[in-house]
Formats: structure tokens, sequence, C-alpha cells
């Protein structure tokens, strides 16, 4: 039997990239709000660029895979039938300690695919509706950019870019060669003082968290503004299941401290921020006599229409050093291909990221794997033409929704807890496919233009990007799709989704920004309904 | 203290060798450089059981010991393990991650051997006028109506 604790107005699950954003808006209302989170707070001290070993501590207790991280904290995730692996970060701060805080915004066009490209579905908001909740994340993290990017309606980044660097100067002559489009990137990245962040000094190693404070993740930007405002963070607590009530209606949720002691949390109103593996996780394991298939999912669609955004890699050398790993590796993008062409043979499109090169220990490994660094005498000489050598473009795929790409529970596989495990079934589509070869063929011209020899491509990268999407759909069919236009379970009145679960189409970005926008909306359309909020 | 047995490690440590030798001309160590391979077995850690199954492929691919077998027959079971990937891989990552952390050979890449925190890196701000031709371009966004 769980211990019950004392009711809470909110229950948000999850402290992540939207937890986080909600708790920090919805403090406003002075409702007593809780959050449980399954992971730690991290220590910057502790964040692997202070040591020697930090590029070996990414394969290890900082590696993108939950399932080779091992952590206490983390979750496994059956992902074997999938050619894309899963990536997360199970903390506080969620994903947003372990992500390169490249900050592009979806496009207006991203929220109406059915309606220009014929594919998928619309979404039930769009851009405009977002657009000052995008401004407010913006000053909220501290986002680096530049204004009047013609690929964007007009935005301001609070802050100034990353620098080119050599590395950034070789892709802006290729794409001005080519006389493509390329800007330099919104990114989470501090390029200055901002809200008790110090600057980037370029460590370069953004990716599993930042030393100096100066990457944007939500443990160091809203959750202190969050909790001095009044809100309680609970972490290393694993939530096993929401519970509803007789009325149909959310009462709570049953956890395991970190003690390891079973313990009951009321709640007036219950919101999920769990990310699109974690969220149908949790729906799925809430099943009850009420809610047979999995809580919120008359439609079925719990857990279905995966979204991962396939992210091929496209690499080569430059005849001189460049900035290697001494620099945040992603500062500029291409949106030339972004928008539907009818003279391609695929709908939608994708962004080119420019990302500048690895540390010594991951170009040696990566060359080793490719099988183009030889073993014995001429090891060296082979080397140093590579190290600090590189160029890389990541061609970010928009990746269709289908049903078949799913989330379910695994039948064998649990966590330190005995809570049945996520399974994944995905497989890329023929869509998605074509758009991944033009990516990959127009990042090629690129690197050429930029004196790149020795190309090479990896398409699926292993366990990247971690962009999980799609699986609890936002929509005003209750037929069709999970949640409604703000956020609200069609099922459950008092029961509310915020990750990126509710995304109906992917785009072809990095999500972050548009699943705190998301949050930052949701819990604007809550406080303005507060009063008829279950209705 | 490595987990391993005396025989796993003078196995390890051949392979190591074999994939980067001493060089004179680079004035750098061998990945079985004696503070190298120390590194290396000290910190296999939660890689230990992969390399140890690496190391047993390498003795049933070698018929025996590895460290034994004579140079030709060396270089050609090597040439056959670097085939296998999987646990393998885990092996020769464990070698380069610890090898290129070396001091001496991080220095002899022209570069500091120190931690990224909290010194940095310069990065040159670099010319922005690179961006006046984007900025003269239409604006390519949609307009979903």
């Amino acid at each position: 039997m769980a211990v019950s604790n004392e009711i809470v107005d909110v229950l948000i699950i999850g402290s992540g990239a939207s937890g986080a954003a909600v708790a920090w808006s919805l403090a406003e209302t002075r409702m007593k709000i809780l959050c449980l989170e399954q992971g730690d707070w991290m220590k910057q001290s502790e964040f692997p660029s202070n040591g020697r070993d930090w590029e070996a501590r990414r394969y290890g207790d900082f590696d993108i895979s939950p399932n080779r991280r091992g952590r206490d904290t983390d979750y496994p995730i059956n992902d074997d039938n999938s050619p894309m692996k899963i990536a997360n970060f199970n903390a506080v701060g969620g994903g947003t300690v372990m992500y390169t805080a490249h900050f592009p915004r979806m496009h207006p066009s991203d929220f109406r695919v059915r309606s220009l490209d014929g594919v998928a579905d619309d979404w039930p908001i769009d851009y405009a509706t977002l657009e000052p909740f995008f401004a407010e994340n913006d000053r909220m993290t501290g986002v680096s950019g530049l204004a009047g990017d013609p690929a964007y309606p007009p935005k301001q980044p609070p802050m100034p870019p990353l620098p080119l660097g050599k590395t950034g100067a070789r892709y802006a002559k290729a794409m001005n060669k080519l006389g493509w489009h390329w800007w330099p990137s919104d990114t989470a990245i501090a390029t200055t003082e901002y809200d008790g962040r110090a600057p980037c000094i370029n460590l370069g190693h953004c990716t599993p968290g930042c030393a100096q404070g100066a990457k944007a993740s939500t443990d160091i930007t809203y959750w202190p503004h969050a909790i001095r405002a009044g809100v309680e963070l609970r972490p290393r607590c694993r939530v096993r299941e929401i519970t509803t009530n007789e009325h149909g209606m959310a009462s709570g949720a049953i956890y395991y401290d970190a003690d390891g002691i079973e313990r009951f949390q009321p709640a007036e109103v219950v919101i999920v921020a769990c990310n699109g593996i974690g969220t149908p996780r949790l729906l799925l394991n809430s099943a009850s006599a009420r809610f047979p298939n999995g809580l919120a999912n008359s439609s079925g669609l719990v857990g279905k229409n995966l979204m991962l955004h396939p992210w091929p890699q496209v690499g080569g050398y430059a005849d001189e050093r460049v900035d290697g790993d001494h620099a945040p590796q992603l500062s500029l993008w291409s949106k030339e291909f972004y928008e539907t062409d009818p003279a391609r043979d695929f709908v939608r499109g994708y962004t080119l990221q420019f990302a500048r090169g690895g540390g010594v220990v991951s170009e040696a490994v990566d060359s080793e794997s490719r099988g183009v660094l030889p073993w014995g005498a001429d090891h060296h000489r082979v080397y140093r033409q590579l190290v600090h050598r590189r160029l890389r473009i990541g061609v970010a795929c928009e990746d269709l929704p289908e049903e078949h790409n799913r989330v379910t529970l695994d039948p064998a596989l649990k966590d330190s807890h005995g809570i049945p495990a996520p399974k994944i079934d995905y497989a890329i589509s023929e869509n998605t496919r074509r758009m991944m070869e033009h990516g990959i063929a127009r990042a090629e011209e690129i690197l050429i233009a930029a004196g790149a020899t020795n190309l090479f491509t990896s398409r699926t990268a292993l366990n990247s990007p971690g962009h999980l999407l799609g699986t609890a759909r936002m929509g005003n069919d209750p037929e069709r799709s999970v949640v409604n236009a703000w956020g609200r379970c069609h099922d459950v009145k008092n029961l509310f989704i915020v990750d990126g679960s509710i995304w109906v189409t992917s785009g072809g970005v990095n999500p972050t920004s548009t699943i705190q926008a998301l949050a930052l909306y949701i819990a604007d359309s809550m406080k303005r309904r507060l009063a008829t909020l279950f209705d | 203290m490595s987990d391993l047995t005396p025989a796993e490690s003078r196995d390890l440590r051949c392979i190591a060798g074999m994939m980067i030798p001493a060089s004179m001309e680079f004035d750098v160590p061998g990945a079985d450089d004696p503070t190298i391979f120390a590194d290396i077995t000290a910190t296999l850690g939660r890689d230990t059981a992969h390399v140890r199954e690496a190391l047993g492929d390498l003795v049933a691919l070698a018929g025996g010991a590895f460290a034994d077998l004579v140079p030709a027959r060396r270089e050609a079971v090597a040439a056959s393990f670097r085939e296998r990937g999987g646990a393998a891989a885990t092996l020769f990552r464990v070698i380069l991650q610890c090898y290129y952390r070396d001091d001496r050979v991080v220095r002899s890449l022209g570069l500091e051997p120190r931690a990224p925190f909290p010194k940095g890196h310069t990065l040159e701000q670099g010319d922005w006028s690179l961006l006046d031709p984007v900025r003269k371009r239409p604006k390519m966004w949609r307009d979903p109506g």
C-alpha cells in the first residue's frame, strides 16, 4: 500500500524542457505545484569537460543512450527493432542537459502540412499562436542568434550569435559560391553574461553538459525561477502510474521516492512532461479497469506516430586545421531545402546543420570504425591528416507520422523498480529516404565547395538525434488525437501533456524551442481558463 | 587495478602495440607504452566485459595466446580480428581513448594536455560581411495563409 502525501493543485511529471517551462509559467497562479523527476540534480563541476577523460565519458556515464549509460536514474528502452536508437537524459533538466543547444523554431509551414503539401495532418494551432511564446522562451532560455534570417518571420534573439570561426567561414564561402541560404543558428548558448550565466568560453563539448554553465539547460534557466516562485521539485522520484477516480478524472500518481518507498501523490491536475517515449510509456502503464487500453487512449493513438528525425551525417576533411572541438559544434544552418519543392521526388524538406569537428579521441574512434585509420607505422601520419580538419554537415530530415512507428510496453524488459520498459518499432519511410539522399547529395556539394576531400556519409547516426515526437498527438478530433489544441487529454479533463509527444508533425528542426513554446502556450491556456479548466 | 588475467593483459598490450606503435618520426610512444597501457587497464571499468569477450575472440582466432604468435601470423590474425566489430570495436576504442589523452601524444599534436574547462579556447569571430548576399534574399518561408 502506497504512502499517501498531501494533495497538490498541480502535479507535473518530468522536469525537462517542457516540464520546467510549464512549472515556471504556472507558478504565478500561486497554486501548490509539485514536480516529480526521476533523475538527480546535475552539478556543473561533474560534467565531463572538467577532466582529462572528457571524451571517454561520452562512452560511459554521459553516453547519449540510456541503455549504454545505465545510470540508476535511467530506464532501459528496447530499440532493437529500429534503425535509429533512442537518446535521452534523465535528470533535472532532462534532455536539455544532454543536447547540442541548437535552437531553431518550427517554420510557419510546418503547422499546415496537410493544407500545403497534402500529407499528414495540420496542427490545430499555428506559428502565429506560438510566436509570443517562442519569444518568451528565447528570453527565459537565453538564445544567441542574429535577426534578419530570410528563412523565418522576423524574430530577435536576445544575444549575438556564436562566432563563425575558421570552420564557419569555410561553410559561408562555400554556400555563397553555390548561392544557397545560410545563417547563424539560434543557439541556446550564452554569448554574453545572461541571467546569472557566464558566457561561452568554447569548451567545445556542449552536448554532455556545460561546465561553464553557458549552455541553457532548464536546471539553470527555468527551474531557479520556478523554485523561487514557490514550485516544489522533488528529484529521484520515479512515477509508475497515473491514477484515476470514479469520475474518470486523474487523481494523482503512484511513484517510488529516493529511498524506493512507494508513495501516492494526490493532485487536482496532472501534467505529463516525460518526452515522446516516456509519456506513452507512462500512459500505457496507467491502464486500469476504467482505461483498459491505457490512460487517455480511446483513440488508440497513444504511442503511435513516433517520429525520430532521421539525421544523416556527411563529413570530409579540410586541407588545414579548422576549429575541431574548440567551439560549440553547431552555429550555422541552411534552410535552402526546407520548404516543399514540387520538382523533387519527395514532399517537405530539411535543414542543413553545419558542424565543426570532433575531439582527438572521437576522431580516432570514428576513423577507426570507418576503417580509414591504419594500424602500424602509418597510423600517425594518417591520423595527423584527419585531426581537427573535419567538416561535418547534418541533414535534419522531417519525419512524417506513421502509425506503425510506435512505442509499446515491452513484455519482459523492466526498469530497476519493476516498471515495464518501452519498446520501439520504427522504420524510415520512402519519402524520408528520398529526402535523406537529396540532402546527402547537397551536403556533399557543399563540402566539395568548401575544399573538403575524403567524404563519408553516415545515413543513420547512432543514437542521434534523440528527438522523440508524436506519440500523443494534439488535434480537435478525439478519434484522431490524444490531446486537444491546448494540451488537455480528450478523455481525462484534468490531465495535460506538454512534451514532444503532442507534436502532429516533426518539421525538419531540433525540437526543443518549439516544445518549450508549446508548453508555455499550454500553461497560458490553462491560466486563462482556470475557472472552467475541466469543462 | 585491472580485472584482466595476465594472459589477457599480455594479448591486449600486444594488439595495442600493433595498432599504434611508437614512432621516432613523430616522437610519440606506442599504445603499449607502460604509462598508456596502465591507463588502459586501470580505466576499463564498464567496458571490461566487452574487452574480455573481444580478447576471447582473439585467442580463438589465434588458436592460443595471440602474443605468442610469430609476427606474420599475428598480422594475419589481427587483420581478421579488426573486421569483427562488436566487442572488438570496444577494445579498439578503449585503446584509442587512453592513447589520445596521453600528455606526450597530445603535445605531439600541437595541443595542450588539459581539460577544456576552465581555460576554454579562443574562436575567431570571422567576417560577418560574408552574410551580405544572404541578407539581400527575399523571404523564403512559406506563409500558410
